[in-house]
């Protein structure tokens, strides 16, 4: 096994530019004869526009343009639809109006006053329909209609061909999952249980908001500064939009400050470059953090849940429910769909299983992608109900979920082999750490109570999918490294480094990780799904032997030696008595300082392997969490005193990364638990600012916070690594809720699990009880 | 009506035209100093901290006319080319930052609650803390760089 070891103490290449405020964003960057842009969004949630009137805004001094709809369809080189799965995107609303905030117009001027000023001067006449806010009534017969139609794409994503719309309903999409013989087996169990849990609209916040920069050059190249993270599809999607080749559109990505799945697929980019083309100038749009609620969000959902089990806590049967709320908008809505179906059944072996997971149109904002993706939302119902149903069998909750736990080997609710899983290390290290079963240390005094929980996951990675990576040897020995993979604060930009630098024996101080520019490097699907240290890694790894390769083969050339007699490592070249440096092999070859090799390396995972087994995921992330919390029976207030993650990374890279990721996503999982939640009252976002929408502060934090790496390597992970971004989230509300129960005896099944709510249910108990 | 006024920026006395709703984050911002971010634009998040006369702001609610002759000091005016300030280098060391969006406004809160407090409490430190947000969720590791530095 590789070990990091003396790398263990690298610090982020990213950090002196950080710390110094010398980093640049998307916000810092100045276009010369760069004007501002800004949207004119609606103010209500489900209408026909029947007209637009502009003149006004036109004659407000230091305007430069408008766009409108209208603009969109007169405009033969654009294709007013588009979205990573259905075209049910508009850039700009061109009939309908579908959630509030949806875009109407775009103003662009030379200063922001000027800009605001235009949007308060279009008139807009609405002609407003019903509107539907909760999946429940969308899914009614007779519930408003929010797409008539909604377009297929020609080449969409190959793991979703196979999801289409429901017509004439707002499901768009409805992903089935079936083993065994669910009916049957109900009558086999001795229990079962059915609950229904429900998880609300909630919000990324990356401190960050979108925004981007948009030229259409003379000769018609689109060329767009963007905060993506994935800068190949919003190529693909711009090239799509405004009928050019990807050869004509260039995606530059600076730092982010952060995305979490926010900025995932295009955003603010389709607009922003067509209010360009229409001005014939380089445009601005950077979205105010209302703008980002309007944006983009987290899939509220309504699981139903019903288990059945043996009397030794065996999981039999499972038939489950996922309704998701993807809002105004597809986007990749049914790909969380499929994701919440294949997890419904949690990580456990359950021989009977249907679930029917649904994604539903309503008129909130669209929901995408957000960190769990999908698992959140069924793991809150499932990690809940395995409490449940411990408790109804009187079993401690650590030892079902042992008894009925995926081990190595064994099959993934699909049938195939699940390979390469430390999944029980994971939840025997948490409990471990939380000190599951064993006295409580610190003794409860009055109202206030304590109790602990555990939860665990198995998540599925973006499958197929490609990362192809290069690295460049320059003449003294250094190398450059091209990668598409955005550095959003998770520390790619040093990971990457580091597998290179170690691949070819090199320091780390000779690696240069270039900055995102889909011209410049090859090509990735995208930053997100917790891919990318195992597929860019592994890419840049193959490339760095690629580059071996042809140094040893240089040699093979140069002195006559056979290549099997030629070894590369430790940053020189060995043979016979030889040692060469690689300059020196390089000198050797180009016959003065100069020339170039370039490493090229290529990750293609698939959905059916070299034996013909079918592949869900190329890995899986798997984890635990328990938290250990105080509840005050008087008032509901809860304390988190320690929480616990562990995550099989397979190998960690970069240990103090891999601690940041974890503990951070545990954080952002805090806040999904404890506060975070989009309240809509009649259509209208209530709570789009950070005093309304409470996210963890410094305050927030439990008194106690352990990250824990359990290696597990990956055969096909580079040095065994495994992603790990997104794992250590998903545990957290149900840890929490299941800790509330032991605590207080009270179960929360909607988040987030307030101090009122637990108030209330405590109440509610105690009336009951009296 | 453009005001004129004069604020010292990183010791620098600047001496800018500005419109009377202009932000002081905004002006700082026009220098070229973008060190400092906007996050929420209403006084919450933190990431447009910067030392006003020693204390922190939340620049993105303060006019800039409302600086005049007055002191501001910025992230790129902590330490300098050669020489980290102590809080810089302890957020590298420990990981105190994922994204740094938020970096500069924890680093500026952190110098001016030490100066006012120079061993400060744990209570102390997630209090004066409490308005700066990092959404990486680098909480641990930002109280681990603080009590670096503070010798706790």
């Amino acid at each position: 096994m590789e070990t990091f070891v003396e790398e263990d103490q690298v610090r982020r290449l990213d950090y002196r530019a950080k710390v110094t405020g010398r980093a640049s964003y998307l916000a810092d960057m100045t276009i010369p004869g760069m004007c501002v842009g800004k949207i004119l969004r609606s103010p209500v949630p489900h209408a026909w526009i029947r007209r637009i009137d502009v003149s006004k805004a036109l004659k407000v001094p230091g305007v430069v343009g408008v766009l409108t709809g209208d603009d969109i369809v007169k405009e033969e080189g654009i294709d007013p639809y588009f979205g990573p799965v259905f075209k049910d995107q508009t850039l700009v609303a061109v009939d309908k109006v579908r959630h509030v905030g949806d875009p109407v117009a775009a103003v662009a001027a030379e200063e922001p006053q000027a800009a605001e000023e235009a949007l308060s001067r279009i008139d807009v006449e609405y002609e407003e329909v019903p509107a539907v806010m909760d999946v429940r009534e969308s899914m009614r017969k007779e519930a408003p209609l929010i797409h008539e139609s909604v377009r297929i794409p020609e080449h969409g994503y190959a793991d979703l061909a196979e999801l289409r719309p429901v017509e004439g309903t707002n499901v768009c999409t409805h992903f089935k999952l079936r083993r065994g013989d669910v009916e049957k087996a109900f009558s086999e169990c001795d229990y079962i249980f059915e609950d229904t849990f429900v998880l609300p609209t909630t919000q990324h916040v990356a401190l960050e908001p979108h925004g981007c920069i948009a030229s259409v050059e003379p000769d018609g190249r689109i060329i767009v500064w963007s905060t993506t993270q994935n800068p190949f599809v919003v190529r693909t999607q711009l090239s799509n939009i405004f009928k050019v080749s990807v050869s004509k559109v260039r995606v530059v990505v600076p730092y982010l400050g952060g995305g979490y799945g926010s900025k995932v697929y295009p955003k603010v980019e389709p607009l922003t470059v067509a209010l360009a083309k229409k001005v014939g100038r380089t445009v601005r749009i950077m979205l105010s953090r209302e703008e980002v609620f309007y944006t983009v969000t987290k899939h509220a959902a309504v699981i139903r849940m019903k288990t059945g089990v043996k009397k030794d806590g065996t999981l039999h049967a499972r038939e489950g429910e996922v309704l998701l709320d993807t809002g105004a908008f597809a986007e990749i809505g049914p790909r969380v769909a499929k994701k919440s179906g294949y997890t419904a059944t949690g990580p456990y072996k359950i021989p009977h299983v249907k679930i029917d997971s649904m994604c539903v149109y309503t008129n909130k904002p669209p929901a995408g992608a957000f960190r769990g993706f999908g698992v959140s939302q069924s793991a809150w119902a499932c990690e809940s109900q395995m409490d449940i149903i411990a408790h109804a069998l009187k079993m401690d909750p650590l030892e079902i979920r042992l008894k009925n736990i995926y081990d190595e080997g064994d099959e993934f609710v699909t049938g195939e082999k699940l390979t390469n899983i430390g999944l029980k290390a994971c939840v025997e290290k948490v409990a471990a750490e939380i000190g599951w079963g064993k006295e409580q240390t610190r003794r409860p005094e009055g109202a206030i109570v304590r109790g602990k929980g555990i939860a665990c996951l198995i998540k599925a990675t973006i499958t197929p999918s490609i990362s192809s990576g290069v690295v460049k040897l320059n003449e003294d020995g250094s190398v450059t490294i091209f990668t598409g993979t955005v550095e959003m604060g998770q520390g790619s930009e040093t990971t990457m480094a580091q597998i290179v630098a170690k691949e070819l024996g090199i320091p780390l101080e000779k690696t240069q990780v270039l900055g995102v520019d889909t011209d410049v490097v090859p090509y990735d699907l995208t930053t997100s799904s917790s891919r990318s240290t195992f597929h860019m890694g592994k890419a840049l790894q193959l490339a760095a032997q690629d580059l071996c390769h042809q140094l040893r083969e240089l040699v093979v050339q140069e002195y006559g030696v056979p290549i099997e007699q030629v070894k590369a490592s430790e940053g020189k070249v060995f043979f016979g008595e030889m040692a060469m440096e690689y300059r020196e092999v390089l000198f050797k070859h180009f016959g003065m300082q100069g020339g170039t090799l370039v490493g090229r390396g290529e990750v293609r995972t698939r959905t059916v392997d070299e034996k013909g087994e079918k592949v869900t995921s190329a890995f899986w992330f798997l984890g635990a969490g328990a938290a250990d919390v105080e509840v005050d029976r008087e008032t509901g207030k809860i304390k988190i005193l320690k929480y616990v993650s562990s995550v099989d990374v397979g190998k960690a890279i970069n240990p103090l990364g891999c601690k940041q990721q974890i503990a951070g996503a545990a954080i952002t999982g805090l806040g999904q638990a404890l506060f975070e939640e989009m309240v809509f009252d009649n259509g209208q976002l209530v709570n789009p600012n950070l005093v309304d929408y409470i996210i963890p502060a410094l305050g927030d934090m439990p008194d106690v916070i352990e990250s824990i790496s359990v290696e597990v390597p990956h055969k096909d992970g580079p040095f065994g690594a495994k992603g790990i971004g997104e794992t250590s989230l998903i545990p957290v509300a149900p840890a929490i809720a299941n800790a509330v129960f032991d605590a207080a005896g009270v179960r929360i099944k909607d988040l987030p699990i307030t101090s009122e709510k637990i108030f209330l249910a405590l109440e509610k108990g105690s009336r009951e009880k009296s | 009506m453009k005001k004129r006024v004069n604020i010292f920026v990183n010791g620098v006395e600047r001496i800018l035209e500005v419109e009377p709703w202009v932000t002081l984050l905004e002006a700082v911002r026009g220098l070229g100093l973008t060190g400092a971010k906007l996050g929420c634009d209403i006084q919450v998040c933190g990431t447009c901290t910067l030392l006003l006369d020693g204390r922190p702001v939340s620049a993105c609610s303060v006019l800039a006319v409302d600086a005049d002759g007055r002191q501001v000091l910025t992230i790129e005016g902590l330490g300098d080319k050669n020489r980290l300030h102590p809080l810089q280098e302890a957020f590298m060391d420990c990981g105190a930052l994922q994204c740094g969006y938020c970096t500069s406004g924890f680093i500026l809160t952190a110098k001016a609650m030490l100066e006012e407090s120079p061993r400060p409490t744990e209570e102390q430190i997630r209090s004066y803390m409490g308005g700066n947000f990092c959404r990486c969720g680098c909480y641990p590791e930002i109280l681990e760089a603080i009590r670096k530095v503070a010798g706790l």
